[in-house]
């Protein structure tokens, strides 16, 4: 009893220093979306001549992708309390609307980029353009790789089943994509909102 | 068992007031902005406003922070990376507004003038 007892803390323990320690890298993370946030709204002005957000934005398109993303958010944190419970139909069924819904965001920006790049507005064009394509393209790209991770997860978990490790990667998933989400607020309402007004 | 579906029944709760109201501010920072009912710095700072309310929101019922045992270091770094935050997108706006406002609002010939005198530089 108290061997297992013993167990249980080291687990415990181990649990919140995997959690603190990528909690750290996200708000690093952050910094790095800070200083691109920066080099935009300083150039975002510069549009040689080229144009500006107000006639590039597709802004409905933007908040459909926006309501998406939110809602994968929403299923993500949905599938953590499955996790919880130890419902394994729950929570793959969660994690599966979570993938969709992140996969129709990331065709949306995609989509989104092509048009922009086949009408001849691509990051070449201006200082501005450079800097919306660097910023909301490292926001996709933290997206992509939120998507891999999530299909590798589930793969694990149906071919090993339940684990510790397993579950506290589920909990690393969710604190990583909630986090995108936050992040999504600011190019929302920077990028979007304000360069359409 | 009761207490522990008490528990779960409340952590769902929480989910759902956060989305709820993210969905409620995100959709009242787009109408605000389509119907131009303000316009100018005070949308700016609605806007600014409107995004900071949500993103306390989704820190608070999503990301569960200071839902910790003390001490609470995910909630001290959080606060540090905000520091470095506040020091790099303000410092930014700070120093290239005013080489905007140095460079840019002067008459052509002044800006040639001044262009030729510091030649080399």
């Amino acid at each position: 009893m108290t061997k297992l007892l013993k167990k249980a803390t080291e687990v415990e323990a181990l649990e919140d220093k995997t959690h603190f320690g990528f909690w750290v890298y996200l708000m690093t993370d952050c910094i790095l979306f800070a200083s691109l946030f920066a080099t935009y709204v300083v150039l975002r002005g510069n549009t040689a001549s080229g144009p500006s957000g107000h006639e590039l934005f597709d802004l409905p398109m933007v908040l459909v992708e926006t309501l998406i993303l939110l809602t994968s958010s929403f299923a993500c944190g949905l599938a953590m309390l499955a996790l919880k419970r130890g419902d394994k139909r729950q929570l793959v069924g969660w994690l599966a609307a979570t993938y969709v819904l992140g996969v129709a965001f990331l065709v949306i920006e995609l989509n989104e980029f092509a048009v922009l790049v086949t009408e001849g507005h691509g990051w070449q064009q201006s200082a501005f353009l450079s800097a919306f394509f660097t910023l909301v393209g490292t926001h996709g790209v933290h997206i992509t790789i939120g998507l891999l991770w999530l299909l590798v997860l589930v793969c694990v978990l149906f071919k090993r089943g339940f684990s510790d490790k397993l579950r506290r990667q589920f909990v690393l998933f969710s604190l990583f994509w909630h986090f995108l989400d936050v992040i999504w607020i600011f190019i929302f309402t920077i990028v979007y909102l304000m360069g359409a007004a | 068992m009761t207490k522990q579906l008490d528990k779960n029944q409340t952590a769902i709760v929480g989910y759902i007031v956060g989305f709820v109201l993210s969905v409620a501010l995100t959709l009242t920072a787009y109408a605000v902005v389509t119907n131009k009912t303000v316009m100018g710095v005070t949308l700016m700072m609605v806007l600014g406003a409107l995004a900071l309310v949500q993103v306390v929101v989704q820190l608070i019922f999503f990301l569960h922070l200071g839902d910790e045992p003390k001490p609470r270091w995910k909630l001290a770094v959080f606060f540090s990376m905000l520091v470095v935050l506040v020091i790099i997108v303000g410092g930014s706006l700070w120093i290239m507004y005013h080489l905007d406002y140095n460079m840019m609002h002067m008459p052509m010939e002044q800006l040639q003038q001044r262009m030729d005198k510091e030649a080399g530089f």
